[in-house]
């Protein structure tokens, strides 16, 4: 490479460097814009890495299910979808909540629902923390910008094999597709993974069908109880100019990201408002979001959907006195600009 | 001294959960006979589907995985790869072969990934009651073909020559029937032997009987499974010779 000449890193490509970073050893995935290039660029890393293994299967579904078999045999196997493929992939989630199999999927939001857009949504908020036919008992994360895709990758895999619930990274077209500067951050150390088949004098048999209410309530009592013991260890928030604020902006993601520029131009027009931004959507960071909130007049939730993020933001308010307004784009994105013309008409 | 029990049987869970004459209970047993021949049994991962093939999931002495309907397939490639020393065997019924789960299989096969996939055919949907498979044969009544199965449902399924035409050259495919033991125990222990000497696919459909759903007594299920042992061809079905796959 020529001197002074810095290469600039997609959302896509970083988050294979993080995969790596956290000791990932294997990838199934089906193309699918705007995630493709990171089955391309794991494909890419393995032909100059033999430890790293891929497959490029027949849907969304097998990858899920060969993701889930890799890591049955011991390997940090994780997979990558958008859209309709995040609709397939709550197929082998839902094993992985039942069985406690750390598994990890990376989704680029795509507008929806159906084959929609392939560019931008925060529309698959629902579906990475509700979706399949279970109680939520998946961690999901939100990333803001290429440097937390990074961060956030090795997070996710982390928590996933640390807590053995399955866990989502989310991100959208736009971050997945955009190329910046960016130099990996301090590195994590990753946890070791396990065969959860060992072989030994006795059998271990994993199944996700049972015969008794009462027998399959006890296996779910003890995963919820397990998710209400750690859920406050694993939520994560940040917030900006929140201490003397009378109002507070909430929203994930890239729209978070706007909403940090619209403080900024609102504060210098001397509106003292804040931002809260969940780190993870699944937990809620919501010690966190009542302390931050409690006295304030006003809540904004601004999302590229139509109030995702609200609907679990309203839950988790305890004793919110103030206005809520929801402020939605359902499948576009948002400039600092128009969430500051927003907020100012409001 | 004739064993009666295979030795890899988890006797704890028997007399086993199928019902009363059910061929799956057999073609178990012929199974567990060549895990116990070939000394498999911790080299062998067990992976099954949904529908009557679940209630296997505590039925050896062996890891055993139960996956989703039509999922064993992908599961099993998936771990295969992990650990390319085990034995890896998937174990469904003909709706997750041959209906749900048909793309994973005809992709395993079509890349010949190294696992072996013994699909029991007993023509319906067993468990949610009786309705009609792809494998289910022209004019029969099932509970969703109540005035027998119609030409525009499609004929019986032949599964196993349908993967043939894609399948490599190395992969072993064949159809046998649970009416002739010794030969599916024949039949499996090839299947596991492609895997393990010669690295492919394989693929064994077993031809079996279901006298709760078919509503048959013990004669009666054994003279439908010859209908069924005449509509179907039992054998191998070997690579066709023009094909270089």
């Amino acid at each position: 490479m020529q001197k002074n000449v810095q290469k600039l890193y997609s959302g896509n490509e970083v988050i294979v460097l993080a995969a790596i970073e956290a000791g990932a050893e294997a990838m199934f995935g089906y193309p699918i814009t705007p995630s493709s290039e990171i089955l391309q660029g794991w494909i890419e890393s393995a032909s100059s890495n033999r430890n790293l293994q891929f497959l490029q299967t027949e849907d969304e579904t097998s990858a899920g299910f060969a993701t889930i078999g890799s890591i049955l045999g011991g390997k940090k196997a994780f997979t990558a979808t958008a859209g309709p493929g995040h609709v397939l992939m709550q197929d082998p989630l839902s094993m992985a909540e039942n069985l406690r199999i750390p598994f990890v999927a990376i989704v680029m939001q795509r507008g929806g629902p159906s084959t929609g857009t392939v560019n931008y949504s925060q529309q698959e908020v629902n579906l990475a923390a509700f979706g399949g036919n279970g109680d939520g008992l998946r961690v999901v994360y939100s990333a803001s910008s290429i440097d937390e895709l990074y961060s956030l990758t090795i997070k996710t895999f982390n928590t996933a094999w640390r807590y053995k619930f399955p866990s989502i990274l989310l991100g959208d077209g736009y971050l997945a597709k955009m190329k910046t500067k960016f130099s990996p951050s301090k590195s994590i150390r990753p946890i070791k993974s396990t065969e959860m088949l060992e072989g030994k004098k006795n059998p271990t048999y994993l199944r996700n069908c049972f015969s008794s209410e009462e027998e399959f309530g006890a296996e779910l009592d003890k995963n919820i109880a397990d998710w209400n013991r750690l859920r406050s260890q694993i939520a994560e928030s940040e917030v900006y100019k929140i201490n003397d604020a009378s109002e507070i902006i909430i929203a994930h993601g890239l729209v978070a990201q706007a909403s940090k520029e619209a403080v900024e131009i609102m504060r210098n027009n001397r509106r003292k408002i804040g931002l809260f931004k969940p780190i993870t959507l699944n937990p809620i960071d919501s010690r966190t979001l009542n302390k931050v909130s409690s006295g304030k007049k006003k809540i904004y939730i601004v999302e590229s959907s139509r109030n995702q993020l609200s609907h679990i933001i309203k839950y988790e308010l305890d004793k919110f006195c103030g206005e809520i307004v929801e402020i939605s784009k359902p499948a576009q994105g948002f400039t600092a600009k128009e969430i500051v013309n927003k907020i100012e008409k409001d | 001294m004739i064993e009666t029990m295979p030795k890899c049987w988890n006797q704890k869970t028997k007399p086993h959960f199928f019902c009363p004459g059910c061929g799956h209970a057999i073609i178990l047993k012929q199974l567990g006979f060549v895990i116990d021949d070939l000394k498999l049994e911790q080299e062998v991962k067990f992976f099954i589907d949904i529908g009557c093939s679940l209630l296997a999931w505590n039925f050896y002495n062996f890891d055993t995985v139960q996956t989703h309907h039509g999922r064993t397939t992908p599961t099993a490639v998936g771990y295969k790869m992990a650990k390319p020393k085990k034995v890896v065997i998937g174990y469904m019924g003909d709706g997750g072969g041959y209906a749900i789960g048909l793309q994973s299989v005809l992709h395993a096969a079509f890349r010949n990934d190294p696992v072996t996939i013994i699909l029991v055919n007993n023509e319906n949907y067993a468990m949610t009651g009786g309705q009609m498979a792809p494998t289910t044969m022209p004019n029969e009544i099932t509970t969703t073909t109540p005035t027998g199965k119609e030409v525009k449902f499609g004929p019986g399924m032949h599964g196993p020559e349908l993967i043939r035409n894609i399948a490599s050259d190395k992969a072993y495919i064949a159809r046998t029937s649970m009416s002739a033991p010794e030969a599916v125990k024949i039949a499996i222990k090839k299947a596991i032997k492609t895997q393990i000497e010669n690295n492919a696919f394989s693929f064994l459909e077993i031809l079996s009987i279901c006298p709760t759903n078919w509503k048959t007594d013990a004669e009666g299920s054994f003279e439908r499974l010859k209908m069924a042992e005449s509509y179907y061809h039992i054998g191998e079905i070997p690579p066709q010779k023009s094909s270089q796959k």
